[in-house]
């Protein structure tokens, strides 16, 4: 008799359930950065460090939730040559070990179409999908085609986010809300934005997933502060591409000893 | 608010999202609260007379609003037929874009935001939104691609000294596109107190139907000033397509009367042929995605936007108002390009013949009406002047 595979939504939930942490611990990695390979190492020692999930973005031309850090990684693994089809093989390749959700932006889900990027999605056994252009209900057919496959479209809420909207996006969720932490773009801040809080708080109270907290995520001190604040997961994204490009002998050593820095500040 | 006035527009429909299956709302989640209090302020003053008598009012007395509709001697001689201009050239700061920056600063300063940004391919979007801020007393910034700057000089030099502060963009082409993508992304970063002036008919909804309505009153003018000398309606109309808001605003009042031909001339750059142009209209293809809107993009099958390619900055743009994606599918108007070799010649031409020099943008439009061997009563829409071109055209850059 065999066993039924895990959907990407239940692997997402047993991810959340099964940490071994206050929050799940979910970095970020730019596909094709600094190379195809070395971004796939740098995914393999987000594992060895303790990932829960990972987050794997697809290089593009025109990043606008992205800030310079993100943006520049993203160029230069577009100038190196990564395409779609080659962050897919990460994926598929990282998929093995740990949940994979790609964040990828719409032009690019849309360029073959819904059903089609779904199917090579479900395909690679990623469990999930962040468009950070695509706000809940522009596109009914994205959230029709993932849930088709088992993907988790993972929405994104942000301080600004009106109630109304919240609840509707809450309501649509599916993995996890991915709540942003300030209002702006990827990058590190000094201090986490005002209303800390009581983003998570709202977030919580308007959906039945796990509530993840990203963006300016940058230290262990932080990672505790959003565990403390009630965050389901931390999301960890520039701090770690920062570190890649900074050390081009070894970006997946480097890489994983600050995610390893980052998880600390969530035991206990 | 009287509904015939120029500039009023349709009276209190709601603002379209789509034209057809073009448009929508595609950007981060933290600009849609932004998007929706636009959509509702400007809802509200449009139905607002007294919106309408200060910006009508700045229109007239600043602005020097109606522009003339000159029926073009020499031109209308060498082609055979009447063709007239619309000078949109003799507005204040030089183009049609003072038309949309006065409106969308008003419609600011009634939200309550205290810094206007903005994205600017040729400058002249750059340099009304600085003029405005600088009459209206708001803070500005101005994202620029590097190379603009270095091929629309006096552009910046004009904005400097308006106020503006520039923010240079040394990404990917560091042209329009670029600039776009970084204006957007500061609003992302500062979007409750920050309005975001975009210059065309692009971006997420409700901005192409926003722009559109204060860019349609080059159509209402024309088409009341035509009458007025013709005792008929214009039989084609043409304007140069970048975004597309000279093209929108003086094709609107002509939408509905389909014995109009329209025509936008977009960037043909080293050709269509090649991959070096900025003609996603004319060219064709897969619809995509390019800041905020579903419309015509020049893409790879991956679906990365490509990088366009013009003599012209302000038609330096690998996408196009989703409007006119509709208006070409639905066979309302057509999109037809010239080269960069075409319109240098077309700048050149109507200097001599008529004394006016044109951006290297509208030289665009020029160019294909010139040659066109027939016609019966053609309206041009003679977007902007062409002083800040002079270094590039005579090769002082």
């Amino acid at each position: 008799m065999s066993e039924r595979t895990l959907t990407g939504v239940e692997r997402i939930a047993a991810a959340f359930a099964q940490r071994s942490r206050r929050a799940a611990l979910m970095p970020y990695l730019m596909g094709g950065f600094p190379t195809l390979e070395q971004s796939q190492r740098i995914g393999a020692a987000y594992v060895s460090a303790g990932a829960d999930l990972i987050e794997l973005g697809v290089p593009y031309s025109d990043p606008l939730a992205d800030g310079p850090v993100i943006h520049a990684a993203g160029t230069r693994a577009l100038a190196g040559g990564a395409t779609v089809s080659g962050v897919l093989e990460i994926a598929q390749a990282l998929s093995e070990s740990v949940p994979v959700v790609l964040m990828c932006y719409a032009n690019m889900v849309l360029a073959p179409g819904a059903p089609e990027f779904a199917r090579r999605l479900a395909g690679t056994g990623a469990c999930g999908l962040i468009v950070p252009d695509l706000p809940v209900g522009e596109q009914p057919d994205v959230l029709r085609e993932c849930d088709a496959h088992g993907l988790a479209l993972v929405p994104l809420v942000a301080p600004t986010t009106t109630p109304e909207r919240l609840a509707m996006i809450g309501e649509q969720a599916r993995g996890f809300l991915y709540t942003v932490s300030v209002v702006g773009t990827t990058g590190e801040r000094e201090a986490l934005a005002d209303r800390f809080t009581e983003i998570v708080s709202r977030a919580r109270a308007s959906t039945a997933v796990p509530v993840a907290l990203g963006f300016g995520i940058g230290t262990p001190e932080q990672a505790r502060m959003a565990a403390d604040a009630g965050a389901d997961g931390v999301i960890v994204g520039t701090r770690l591409v920062r570190a890649a490009g900074e050390a081009p002998d070894d970006p997946a050593a480097a890489a994983g000893s600050v995610l390893e820095d980052l998880a600390a500040g969530l035991e206990g | 608010m009287s509904a015939g006035a120029p500039g009023t527009g349709p009276p209190s429909a709601a603002l379209e999202h789509r034209f057809g299956e073009y448009g929508g709302q595609y950007v981060p989640e933290t600009l849609m609260p932004a998007l929706q209090e636009l959509e509702q302020e400007w809802l509200k003053a449009r139905a607002d007379s007294g919106y309408w008598a200060e910006l009508h009012g700045l229109l007239r007395d600043f602005a020097g609003r109606p522009t003339p509709l000159y029926r073009a001697r020499r031109l209308s001689e060498r082609l055979g037929r009447p063709v007239y201009l619309k000078r949109e050239d003799l507005n204040h700061t030089g183009s049609h874009k003072l038309n949309n920056a006065l409106g969308q600063a008003l419609l600011a300063r009634r939200m309550g935001k205290r810094r206007i940004i903005a994205e600017t391919g040729a400058g002249q979007h750059g340099v009304a939104t600085a003029t405005v801020c600088a009459l209206l007393g708001i803070e500005c910034a101005v994202y620029m691609g590097v190379e603009d700057m270095r091929r629309q000089r006096p552009n910046v030099q004009r904005m400097e000294l308006l106020g503006a502060s520039m923010r240079p963009v040394d990404a990917g082409a560091m042209t329009l596109k670029e600039a776009t993508s970084a204006a957007i992304r500061d609003w992302v970063a500062n979007v409750q107190g920050t309005h975001y002036v975009i210059g065309s008919v692009v971006g997420p909804a409700p901005y192409p139907a926003l722009v559109r309505d204060l860019q349609r009153v080059i159509g209402d003018e024309a088409r009341a000033q035509m009458l007025e000398r013709e005792g008929r309606l214009p039989v084609r109309v043409v304007a140069c397509v970048g975004g597309g808001s000279n093209a929108i605003g003086i094709f609107t009042p002509f939408l509905d009367e389909r014995q109009v031909e329209l025509v936008g001339v977009e960037a043909g750059g080293e050709g269509i042929e090649t991959e070096r142009h900025g003609a996603p209209l004319t060219v064709g293809g897969r619809a995509g995605i390019l800041h905020g809107s579903r419309s015509a993009v020049m893409q790879d099958e991956q679906g990365q936007i490509v990088v366009a390619h013009s003599v012209s900055a302000g038609l330096d743009y690998p996408g196009a108002g989703p409007q006119h994606a509709f208006l070409r599918d639905s066979g309302r108007a057509r999109y037809e390009a010239v080269t960069d070799a075409q319109a240098l010649e077309a700048f050149k031409v109507l200097a001599r013949l008529e004394g006016i020099i044109p951006a290297l943008e509208t030289a665009h439009a020029l160019a294909w009406i010139l040659d066109q061997p027939a016609g019966e009563l053609d309206l041009v829409c003679l977007s902007g002047r062409g002083d800040k071109d002079l270094a590039e055209v005579l090769g002082d850059g």
